[in-house]
């Protein structure tokens, strides 16, 4: 495969949340605006490109038994650098992502592309492919964060669209993640088809 | 008193699922029967019960002792990954009938996003270890009851008339959005 289709699967093709369907926790637990869902996006990027290119590396030395354990601890450990960074250097996101950033670690699509991808190719490849399905994971949630802020309090990324008195919470609420998701996955759907 | 608080607010009022968005994968995934959703909540709340005493006592008795708290995360990943296998191996020998009922869910647990969040949601509440354990408890059952209850409902809707472009998935979700509406109106309860 080439690297620039490698690079661009992860957007609609093969978008991690509209089409495979990983990591749907943080996907609806963290979209409540668009910078969340931007910010919870590059988190899992750099998670996802680190942890490919590490797995790619090491991928001949560690046994085939205990290979999950093994990738489980590499993702482990760029989730707690992460971690740290965002506490030291952007505290409000830090706050409102809350528990999604430690569970970065369960996140499907991580170890999914390390054990799909990254433990069968080169470094260079897995690092493409992890930036592309970062990106495109980050590229869902910035979407669906989008839609829940405009429809729930009529701004997006903080900017007012609507007029001030618009709102319908629902959307902002639990309810609304799963909502717009539905939408979202059934337009992306046929954008697909055709 | 404290304990009712805990076990209401867990079920109902903050759901795992509908409310807290954790779990999300088997919610979605484990859903299109009843039995077996029966099954994957028996799993989730043996295993979650133990994740959630044995992280607990890690915590308290190691990384906090020896200020490495910032080993929470790939310690607990490790821990729970280990007893899932440790679970299974043990049910295996002692209780075959209960392997045969839950073994194929065990393995998909270890990347269940909410037994990692409950045993790091216990630390961050400041629970003592005997309301960590009721905590885990109801919010296995909450995980349960939601995850019946959509199994449930994913049955019916198999026999509907749905519009082509929602089949599947998009339904499932926007009745999981109906759902946890419908949960909302606990909240205020607690």
């Amino acid at each position: 495969m080439s690297n620039v289709k490698n690079f661009t699967k992860g957007f609609l093709k093969e978008n991690p949340v509209f089409v495979l369907l990983l990591g749907m926790c943080p996907t609806l637990g963290v979209t409540t605006s668009a910078q969340n869902g931007l910010g919870m996006g590059l988190a899992t990027t750099f998670v996802l490109v680190m942890a490919n290119l590490v797995v790619s590396l090491v991928k001949d030395v560690i046994p085939d038994k205990v290979r999950i354990p093994s990738f489980i601890i590499i993702i482990a450990s760029f989730v707690t650098v992460v971690e740290l960074s965002m506490q030291a250097y952007l505290p409000a996101l830090f706050e409102s992502l809350g528990l999604f950033i430690p569970l970065i670690v369960v996140n499907c699509i991580v170890l999914g592309r390390a054990e799909a991808f990254a433990s069968k190719n080169k470094p260079l490849a897995s690092i493409i492919d992890g930036l592309g399905m970062g990106l495109g994971f980050s590229l869902a949630l910035t979407i669906l964060g989008s839609a829940r802020e405009l429809l729930g309090s009529g701004k997006i990324f903080g900017f007012q669209i609507f007029d001030g008195s618009y709102g319908m919470l629902v959307f902002i609420l639990a309810p609304g993640a799963f909502l717009v998701l539905a939408y979202l996955i059934s337009i992306v759907n046929k954008l697909n088809k055709a | 008193m404290e304990y009712v608080i805990i076990v209401i607010s867990a079920i109902f009022v903050n759901n795992i699922v509908l409310s807290q968005f954790l779990g999300i994968c088997p919610f979605l995934g484990v859903s299109k029967k009843i039995s077996t959703a029966a099954g994957m909540a028996g799993a989730v709340t043996f295993v979650m019960v133990i994740s959630t005493i044995v992280t607990y006592l890690i915590q308290k008795m190691i990384l906090d002792k020896l200020g490495i708290a910032f080993m929470q995360t790939i310690t607990f990943i490790l821990v729970i990954a280990a007893l899932v296998q440790l679970v299974e191996i043990i049910l295996k020998k002692v209780s075959p009938s209960l392997y045969q009922a839950l073994g194929v869910f065990l393995p998909l647990i270890t990347t269940n996003c909410a037994i990692l969040g409950v045993a790091i949601m216990t630390i961050q509440k400041d629970y003592n270890l005997m309301e960590g354990v009721v905590f885990a408890i109801s919010t296995a059952i909450g995980f349960g009851l939601s995850l019946v209850i959509f199994a449930g409902l994913r049955e019916h809707v198999d026999m509907m008339n749905v519009p082509k472009g929602m089949k599947g998935i998009p339904i499932a979700l926007v009745m999981a959005g109906i759902l946890a509406m419908a949960f909302m109106g606990f909240s205020g309860i607690v």
